[in-house]
């Protein structure tokens, strides 16, 4: 150092003559920049091929653009009616130039959307739309020659619904509302309540599927984490194998366990605990689908309690009983304790998994097992009421997330282990 | 867990009902999987348990159900054997093929994340990480259904491609948890001696980072392999009539024509999975003797 003593003073320099701080922040620069281009095809690849399509979806729920393009005078003339005499000529008119110029498909796509608004509108427009080509003036006796549901009001009224680009509509659909004509929410009528029933079954489910699994396995977790290494892998393999068997294989083989005919009644009523003619039903209803989503559920339960037993040292438990603890009071108020970040992310896991299930639930579940997610899948392919079925699958996402949320603060996802 | 001579007789009775509710869980556990295997080889068309097959007469047993599961049902003469085409053995040759190549793209996609993800100097890890697990975490059917609307708009639905990169979407985030726990316990400083003694990066990896985070890369790839091999709700949404997979003659066999051929296919995938699982645990043993970290 006294050999260069004009240095000393002078910021540390590298053997190439940079300043070592400039040096540092330039290969953080480079190890970042490393960093990130790595992370950066992947990513790429998630947020065109996951995030967009999913945030796609999400737009729908609230999309209303289409009736627009397809009705634009309608909706002008609608604009300028007073809502309380009857629809006159200017408006019919507006209807035909609309249902005449615009795509056929289109309005069938259109009548679809009108008819969740008003039931009968889409056999109405289809109705009139065959006839519109030779349709003259005055279109107003003509829409009635065609169809004469066209004086009704109602009808006209329910415009005032879809008029506006966005709507909340599906969102009030999926809990049980809607909209009445002057845009203000309203139950719908009690006959066609479904949604309630079934987000609370949705979380009933997921509830008592989540206690159950915590209930059977906590004392198993524990088992295996108190074993000689040697016999709780080999238990281990019992927890793993229906983790890495086939969902439809299971689901088949509690068929076999739970139906009528099955395993389980079989063996009960050849134990003489039940007589043939009370077999239990099992399948195909509400229990079929909590035993079934318990059992399958039950290895992410088992895993994380396990893996955070596993660290408790034996030695608390002792020294609590050296202490004068009784080995009931060491081990809920010294062991159980500890075990607490693994239940939370146990059950935030198995709850998060239970609360979007789909498959199990369609297969056993039978009519009273039927979860959201099914009605998700109903909507998406039977009904077409791709609306609703976004909003649905929104609330479940938000859900969620605010759990996936929960987890991260709670227990973080980097901890997150497999197998 | 052995209990010590001087307990009492209430700790005692205490013990072995504790052992009697663990023997019951993982009883619930494995017996539906166990139950499968000698119901797969009845000879009656129905799916549960005869009498003649409870005395064990040798009438009862056959393999017919494995034959219609290969195709092979000219010998069988019976109503049920109408029943019998070989989707099964095309569906499990569509399953494989999804599953490979999803496979080889998770590992590969989800390897260059965990790499990324592990140095220290990654801005916005956190929130990166939580983002590429979640597709592990949003239910199968929002996914399926976001898919099946933007892949009818990119013209991918009822396409091969489709569902490779949905499976690909699926697998990936397995990887990225494994390779990245295989990283924790991996030493810079063995990168850094190699560019010390001359290695390019590139040439690093391949020789020094690759073998050690390899167990990692493997039991990701199983995980992404299982799940692209198993996955039901995707394919039902985006996948047409010429993507019929082994799970989804699963399900069509489950709603439809259930016949014992299912149980065949159910106990060969029993089987699968079992030699599934013993790769992966030999494969934990390597890593964990690789990283000197001894089982006690």
């Amino acid at each position: 150092m006294s050999a260069a003593p004009e240095t000393v003073s002078g910021p540390l320099i590298t053997a190439d003559g940079i300043p070592l701080k400039e040096s540092l922040q330039k290969s953080l620069r480079r190890s970042k920049i490393r960093a990130a281009l790595l992370v950066a095809p992947p990513l790429l690849f998630l947020i065109f091929v996951f995030v967009i399509p999913i945030g796609n979806m999400l737009t729908r729920s609230v999309d209303d653009k289409l009736i627009n393009q397809v009705l634009p005078n309608t909706f002008e003339a609608f604009e300028s009616w007073d809502k309380v005499s009857e629809p006159d000529e200017s408006m019919f008119e507006a209807m035909y130039q609309d249902l005449k110029a615009a795509d056929k498909t289109d309005i069938g796509k259109a009548s679809v959307r009108m008819n969740y608004a008003k039931p009968g509108w889409r056999s109405l427009i289809k109705r009139t739309a065959r006839k519109i080509k030779k349709m003259e003036p005055p279109y107003k006796e003509a829409f009635l020659q065609a169809d004469d549901r066209w004086i009704d009001g109602e009808f006209w009224l329910s415009l005032g619904i879809m008029k506006d680009k966005r709507t909340f509509g599906y969102y009030l659909n999926a809990v049980d509302r809607t909209y009445d004509f002057d845009k203000n929410v309203i139950h719908v009528d009690e006959e066609r309540k479904v949604y309630n029933l079934l987000w609370w079954r949705t979380i009933q489910v997921s509830i008592i599927v989540t206690l159950a699994c915590l209930l059977l396995a906590y004392p198993v977790a524990y088992l295996l984490a108190t074993l000689p290494m040697r016999i709780a892998n080999l238990l281990m393999i019992c927890v793993l194998m229906p983790f890495w068997t086939s969902l439809l294989v299971r689901i088949v083989a509690w068929m076999i366990m739970l139906q009528q005919n099955g395993v389980v009644n079989d063996t009960l009523v050849a134990a003489g605990i039940l007589s043939d003619e009370n077999r239990l039903a099992m399948m195909y209803n509400f229990n079929g689908t909590v035993i079934v989503m318990t059992q399958i559920l039950l290895p992410f339960m088992i895993l994380p309690i396990f893996s955070v037993m596993k660290t408790i040292p034996p030695s608390y438990m002792k020294a609590a009983q050296n202490l004068g603890a009784t080995p009931t009071l060491a081990f809920i108020r010294v062991y159980m304790p500890q075990t607490i970040p693994g239940i939370g992310a146990g059950c935030i896991l198995v709850f998060i998994v239970a609360i979007g299930y789909y498959i199990t639930p369609e297969l056993v579940g039978g009519k009273d097992g039927r979860l959201i997610g099914n009605m998700v899948a109903y909507h998406m392919q039977r009904s077409l009421n791709w609306g609703l079925a976004a909003a649905m699958g929104t609330i479940l996402l938000i859900v969620i997330l605010i759990f996936y949320w929960i987890y991260d603060k709670i227990i973080g996802i980097d901890n997150m282990k497999m197998g | 867990m052995a209990l010590p001579i001087y307990a009492t007789t209430g700790q005692r009775i205490w013990h072995y009902l504790y052992m009697a509710f663990c023997v019951f869980v993982l009883f619930f556990l494995v017996a539906p999987l166990i139950a499968v295997i000698p119901l797969s080889f009845t000879s009656s068309p129905f799916l549960n348990f005869t009498p003649e097959m409870l005395s064990l007469d040798p009438d009862a047993f056959s393999v017919r159900w494995y034959k219609s599961l290969f195709g092979m049902c000219g010998d069988v003469e019976d109503a049920a054997s109408t029943m019998c085409h070989n989707k099964w053995m095309t569906g499990a040759g569509r399953s494989l093929y999804y599953a490979v190549i999803s496979t080889a793209l998770a590992t590969f996609l989800g390897t260059l994340a965990a790499l990324g993800l592990s140095s220290e100097h990654m801005p916005a890890k956190r929130s990166i990480m939580a983002l590429m697990i979640s597709p592990l975490i949003v239910p199968l059917i929002i996914t399926a259904a976001g898919m099946a609307f933007f892949f009818a708009k990119v013209n991918l639905s009822n396409t091969d491609a489709g569902i490779i990169l949905a499976y690909t979407i699926l697998g990936m985030p397995f990887v990225v948890i494994t390779v990245t726990s295989t990283l924790v316990g991996f030493d810079r400083s063995l990168m850094r001696a190699g560019a010390n003694l001359g290695g390019t990066p590139a040439y690093n990896f391949f020789k020094i980072q690759m073998p050690l985070i390899a167990p990692g890369m493997i039991s990701g790839a199983l995980f992404a392999f299982i799940t692209a091999f198993d996955e039901i709700v995707i394919i039902l949404f985006i996948g047409g009539p010429d993507q019929h997979t082994l799970p989804r003659q699963m399900w069509s066999g489950i709603r439809q024509e259930i016949s014992p051929t299912i149980l065949s296919a159910a106990t060969i995938l029993v089987l699968f999975s079992v030699i599934l699982l013993t790769t992966l645990e030999l494969l934990r043993r390597r890593s964990e003797r690789l990283r000197g970290i001894t089982p006690h």
